[in-house]
């Protein structure tokens, strides 16, 4: 049960608020922005999702730049409000199109009808778009997608080859295509989160895969539909040990820890033969989520080397190699590297960026990133245990490190003429990629 | 989201203060208001637009509500939202005005639309207006009934929004009883959860005052409700089944059979994507299991998988939430996590809150199997850009060092860190070499060798300085330049501005003293008359103790400070396992991530429906300690053996520790932390001389000085009354089952006096006072402002018992009290006599 919410911009005025139950004081908005612009307990800078302030509980979380916060005076499960406001966010999204400061401020009084019935009282009612959509009666006002900066991982299919709709992940559940009638079309996204620690020797220490089935629907009518994914897939760790022995990658199957699912799915023959069914709500949501820890090829192999050049000097020299298919193009590509304080060729001292352009790689390449560091003191060749490790982030569109595969999507429709297009993207992201050294 | 007071927002510049703009609204609204222009309803919405992004920015535009209402006459929906939401933010501070509104919401609660009808009623609901609430009741009983489930969610809300406002109208027109029918019996999800949701709201807060109210809050965990729920499980949307799933875990199964089936049917629900249904659910699993060991133990290996999985996918805040309950789960069973330790490393890109956690966990998860990778790990996060991570993760490895038989390479691994010549690599190394050093003597040689060669110089932090300076003079035979390096320090004595460090330096030099004599004399001279002179009281005192001890025998003075030394075996935990027992049963809630139970952050009216079992957790703190009687000491007793013997866990964990209910005063924490350092001999010495330090030593003093008798108690408290038997005993377990099974006879609330407010700074204090009075404390806890006790009192002619709760808010210097007694027709007196007797509190 929450007692009030309330979306606030980066300077920390209010676009939405929305008091629920009245036990809250009313300037909470207030002292809860100045609670998490100054923070500063336990020795961190950054304030916890959660928090108390005077028998408060201040609940936020981040989407786009803006906080979306909750309080309440009573002990509730954190979970359960944290994955509302992250869930008011994605309907807000549905609803809007696009999600951020100026579309929020031009519909609030839409947002504000949102609110008055995903939430009564203080108790969740419902977060389906879906349902939703019978009690919301303003028209949103869609701004302009072009001029936007790409969010979220599913929006690098807008820049991404023509052969996708760059609209789609911004076009609003609600709101009716310019043309006239709206386009029947389903995405299906796999999108990939990969975690890769290497040690100085270059050896794997962890490797781990967070992945996403997303899917958006506009279909109308909600056909059921049936999702196929690689037939020998395997889950838990029982079927784990078997494949341990293999070698890393090549032809086993792809097992992963441990996945969860969307309540509209159905699993019925999820066992036999591996497919989901469903029938889409509208809006954004995770068909599935899952998690592996199986030994899979990292896509970039990272060498470092610091060579010292007298006591006041060193160079450090990055090699990066793209070990995937030419045929793929990595972009986005940040490599960093924090360096010690007295490090004084760089203006930024403690944590400065070898490299911050960004690239793209192409697979199969290989580039080596050098710079030449000089210091204010004497290293007493500590500088490599003082430095990194070397971290990397990238997005590699049109890949994934799992092998997990939408095998097919079958929309059950009895009409011949109708084809609804499809696209089944791929999108692999680093999480954490860091190589020590 | 009315307005804010006028003072905080004209004061800011950047805000417009709105009063031009608003009283220009006013007139534009009045125009429209009878027009029946075409597109009127067009000019209406911008500016009802206008209104509401006023009100949401704090501009006070309360002064247009008339001219909404006039032109809120309109069948246009959207402009009926808008009015209507304006409508709930200033009807509670304009009330006469409010009353306009009722007219066309009453109207619109009769409309075809069943949405109009819904949104009406919510709206009509929602103005919490105490003298509206007879034009409630009629469209809550229509809307009850209605033939659509959208209405009749919305009148359940009603329902406990008209309780809210005016308890005794909602319980007289048999509200509660209704939506009890309803529950059981709607078509429609929602609605059948919103009652329940209502239910649990109005029943917990009525049980205090009706035991119908607490019989039907029994009644909701019953077997056949709880199967009525259970059996529609899938009909909820997820939001409903975390309500359902937390009433389930309420739930007590007569036998293994039913438990069984219960977490069959629930099992699949841990593969739900949203993770509070998860984390309900595991709820219920581990409440369910708590008395089938294995069972519950394979209840962790069974959702170790979903919350890893939890805790990759969503969002930082999602997967915070989640890993701070796999965090409390680890710390319970750290052996079943011990495979997954990697699951626990830390990432580039993490917060530092979820990086603390990690460490944490890693921490406990180490074995003999795994600690040489987690190790290893650690001390690369050592040289993290993060210095408080860094510390953290030294500070870990030290952690590690402490549990496991084999240190070798762990050592090593520390006295590397001294050798990395960062400060606070240094300072936190020192720390830990210290710690290492009281618990493993025998490493001594090897860690002597490194601490030797830092400089004094470079130590800055006081704890790491204090901890230098204790080896010093611990180890001043092993260190050859030790009185030297000692009487520098002393030197410089003025500049030391840290009083641990100061109380250190007395210890040490004292030490070295007695190894030493020729070399340290003239040190130890000018330390005791720096010490003497020092304005810190605690220095002055320990200077002056020692003073004395050596005028009075110098032998003497040595077995007390140098006795030989015993090492020690294990450092104490920070949270006494009663909180932690706490935490766990408040599985699901903020406790979790907190680290702290309910009753340390929430009033009590917050913590949430069916809390009840609440009285009989905090009674299981006196409880598990009283084998023996003295009941009132036992939670002290506790709160020292916390104290003395984890001072230094302490400063570790500083805000975990002082999360605990029973923090010392803060001014003589210091003391005890420092005594530990030293011997055990010191240590009982030390406790005499520090006040307040557990009241069991203050009563020792109080009997020598001849303060306060304990056996003879102050002015007989009014005898012709009532008398009370002031060596009354009961155990905890029968206190627990007279409480549960006597009727409240009293309830009473009444002002403390402001001196009594003053003096309660712990509750020791009071319990103390109560004694005094042949009222004897079982069990107590909470900590300021909110304390928490359970008194006990007999007869004292017949063993006829009164039991009391007492919760005493000293900010707003409120007591509140509950008095069950078995010879319910004295119970008045015996209120009387309590509230006597605590008024007297802090007066003596």
């Amino acid at each position: 049960m929450i007692s009030q919410f309330f979306v606030m911009s980066q300077r920390g005025d209010n676009i939405v608020f929305r008091d629920y139950r009245g036990d809250v004081q009313k300037g909470s908005a207030e002292i809860f922005f100045r609670k998490v612009k100054f923070w500063k307990e336990d020795g961190q800078e950054e304030a916890p999702p959660v928090f108390n302030a005077d028998g408060v509980n201040y609940f936020h979380v981040k989407v786009v730049g803006l906080l979306f916060v909750a309080t309440t005076r009573v002990n509730v499960s954190p979970s359960l409000v944290l994955e509302l406001l992250q869930r008011i966010a994605r309907v807000i999204k549905d609803y809007l199109g696009v999600l951020n400061e100026d579309s929020l401020r031009k519909n609030f009084v839409l947002v504000y009808e949102l609110l008055d019935e995903v939430i009564d009282f203080g108790y969740v009612q419902s977060t389906s778009t879906e349902v939703l959509k019978s009690y919301v009666f303003n028209e949103p006002i869609v701004i302009d997608a072009a001029r936007l900066q790409p969010l979220g991982p599913a929006s690098i299919f807008m820049q991404g080859t023509k052969r996708m709709p760059g609209t789609a992940v911004t076009k609003s559940v609600v709101a009716n295509e310019p043309g006239g009638r709206k386009r029947e079309e389903i995405f299906v996204d796999i999108i990939e989160k990969i975690s890769v620690t290497f040690s100085s020797s270059g050896y794997i220490l962890t490797s781990e895969i967070d992945g996403t089935i997303q899917m958006k629907s506009y279909l109308t009518g909600n056909p059921e539909i049936r999702i196929a994914l690689n037939e020998d897939l395997g889950i838990g760790k029982g079927g784990r040990s078997i494949y341990d022995y293999r070698s890393s990658t090549g032809s086993g199957a792809v097992v992963l820890d441990d996945c969860n699912f969307h309540e509209s799915v159905r699993l019925d023959s999820f066992d036999t033969d591996r497919t989901l069914s469903l029938i889409p709500p509208d809006g954004e949501f995770p068909v599935m989520n899952y998690r592996m820890t199986q030994e899979f090829k990292p896509p970039f192999r990272i060498n470092t080397l610091i060579e010292e050049a007298g006591p006041l000097k060193a160079e450090v020299i990055i090699k990066v190699s793209a070990e995937f298919s030419s045929s793929i193009t990595a972009n986005t590509i940040v490599v960093e590297m924090p360096l010690p304080k007295y490090t004084t060729s760089n203006i930024i001292k403690f944590l400065f960026t070898v490299s911050n352009i960004l690239y793209k790689i192409v697979g199969g390449s290989e580039h080596t990133l050098r710079a030449k560091l000089t210091f204010s003191q004497e290293t007493h060749g500590n500088i490599t245990k003082e430095s990194g490790p070397v971290n990397m982030t990238f997005t590699i569109p049109m890949y994934n490190a799992s092998r997990l595969q939408v095998k097919y999507l079958q929309i059950a429709k009895k009409s011949s003429t109708y084809n609804p297009y499809r696209w089944v993207r791929y999108v692999t992201q680093a999480n954490s990629y860091v190589a020590r050294i | 989201m009315a307005p804010p007071a006028q003072s905080q927002r004209t004061q800011s510049p950047s805000q417009p203060s709105g009063k031009g703009e608003v009283s220009d609204l006013k007139t534009q609204l009045r125009q429209l208001a009878g027009s029946r222009a075409p597109g009127v309803d067009d000019s209406k919405r911008e500016l009802f637009k206008k209104v509401i992004s006023y009100m949401t920015i704090g501009i006070d535009v309360s002064s247009v509500f008339g001219e909404m209402v006039m032109c809120s006459v309109t069948p246009d929906i959207v402009l009926k939202k808008m009015c209507y939401l304006y409508v709930g933010n200033y009807a509670k501070v304009n009330p006469d005005l409010a009353l306009l509104t009722i007219n066309f919401l009453q109207r619109d609660c009769k409309d075809q639309d069943p949405m109009i009808r819904g949104l009406a009623l919510r709206s009509l609901c929602s103005l919490r207006v105490a003298n509206l609430v007879e034009y409630l009741v009629g469209p809550l009983g229509l809307g009850l009934k209605d033939s659509n489930s959208y209405v009749r969610t919305v009148a359940v809300f009603g329902v406990l929004k008209l309780y809210h406002i005016s308890a005794s109208t909602c319980i007289d027109e048999e509200f509660p009883l209704t939506l009890k029918h309803l529950m059981l019996n709607d078509p429609d999800a929602q609605v059948v959860a919103n009652c329940l949701t209502a239910l649990q709201e109005i029943w917990s807060a009525e049980a205090s005052n009706s035991e119908d109210a607490s019989r039907e809050r029994e009644a909701l965990i019953s077997k056949p409700v709880i199967y009525y729920f259970l059996n529609r499980m899938r009909v909820f949307s997820e939001w409903a089944q975390c309500i359902v799933l937390e009433l389930v875990s309420k739930y007590v199964p007569s036998d293994n059979n039913e438990i069984f089936d219960i977490m069959n049917l629930l099992e699949d629900r841990l593969q739900h994507a949203n993770g509070a249904v998860v984390l309900a659910t595991i709820k219920v699993f581990l409440h369910l299991t708590l008395s089938m060991n294995d069972v519950h133990q394979q209840v962790y290996e069974r959702i170790k998988a979903p919350l890893l999985t939890l805790v990759s996918s969503g969002s930082p805040e999602q997967s915070y939430a989640v890993l701070s309950h796999l965090h409390l789960l680890v710390m319970r069973a750290p052996f079943i996590f011990a495979s997954d330790y990697k699951h626990f490393y830390c990432q580039y890109n993490e917060p530092s809150y979820v990086k603390k956690l990690k460490l944490e966990m890693l921490t406990a998860v180490a074995n003999e199997s795994n600690t040489y990778e987690i190790v290893t790990e650690l001390c690369e996060y050592a040289a993290n850009v993060d210095i408080p991570i860094a510390r953290e993760s030294i500070r870990a490895v030290g952690k590690i060092a402490l549990q496991q038989y084999d240190v070798n390479a762990i050592v090593d691994r520390l006295l590397q860190f001294l050798e990395m010549e960062k400060d606070y690599v240094t300072a936190e190394a020192l720390v830990l070499v210290k710690d290492l050093l009281r618990k493993y003597p025998q490493w001594s040689q090897d860690c002597i060798a490194v601490v030797g060669s830092i400089s004094s110089n470079n130590v800055q932090e006081p704890k790491a300085k204090a901890a230098l300076i204790w080896m010093l003079g611990e180890y001043s035979q092993e260190m050859h330049d030790a009185p030297y390096i000692l009487e520098s320090l002393i030197e410089n004595w003025d500049e030391e501005h840290s009083a641990e460090v100061r109380l250190h330096l007395l210890t040490a030099v004292m030490k070295c003293f007695f190894k030493r004599a020729p070399e340290t004399q003239k040190a130890l001279g000018a330390a005791l008359s720096a010490g003497l002179a020092d304005f810190h009281q605690d220095v002055h005192d320990r200077a002056l103790f020692y003073y004395r001890l050596l005028q009075y025998n110098v032998s003497v003075a040595e077995s007390v400070v140098n006795p030989p030394k015993q090492a020690v075996s294990v450092f104490a935990d920070t949270q006494s396992s009663e909180i932690k027992d706490r935490i766990f049963d408040e599985f699901n809630t903020l406790s979790v991530v907190y680290q702290k139970p309910s009753y340390m952050f929430t009033d009590k009216e917050h913590r949430g429906p069916f809390e009840f079992s609440d009285e009989l957790g905090n009674l299981s703190i006196g409880a598990e300690a009283a084998e023996n009687v003295a009941p009132a000491l036992m939670v002290e007793a506790n709160d020292k053996d916390l104290l003395l013997s984890t001072s230094e866990e302490e400063e570790i964990k500083g805000p975990a520790y002082n999360g605990s209910a029973y923090s010392a005063p803060l001014y003589d924490a210091s003391s005890p932390s420092v005594s530990s350092l030293s011997t055990q001999s010191e240590l009982a010495i030390s406790n005499l001389i520090s006040p307040g330090n557990a009241s069991q030593s203050s009563f020792a003093i109080d009997d020598l000085l001849g303060l306060v008798p304990a056996s003879a108690p102050a002015p007989a408290p009014l005898p012709p009354q009532l008398k009370l038997n002031s060596k009354a005993a009961l155990d905890p377990g029968t206190f627990q089952q007279k409480w549960r099974q006597l009727s409240l006879a009293l309830s009473q609330d009444f002002t403390l006096s402001p001196q009594g407010v003053a003096a309660l700074t712990t509750p020791q204090t009071l319990l103390r006072h109560m004694q005094g009075h042949s009222i004897h404390c079982i069990a107590s806890g909470g900590q300021s402002p909110n304390f928490k006790f359970f008194f006990f009192a007999q007869k004292a002619e017949e063993s006829s018992n009164y039991l009391v709760e007492c919760i005493i808010n000293t900010s707003s210097a409120k007591a509140q009290i509950k008095i069950k007694a078995d010879d319910q027709t004295t119970s008045q007196a015996f209120s009387d006599l309590f509230q006597s007797a605590l008024s007297k509190f802090g007066l003596s």
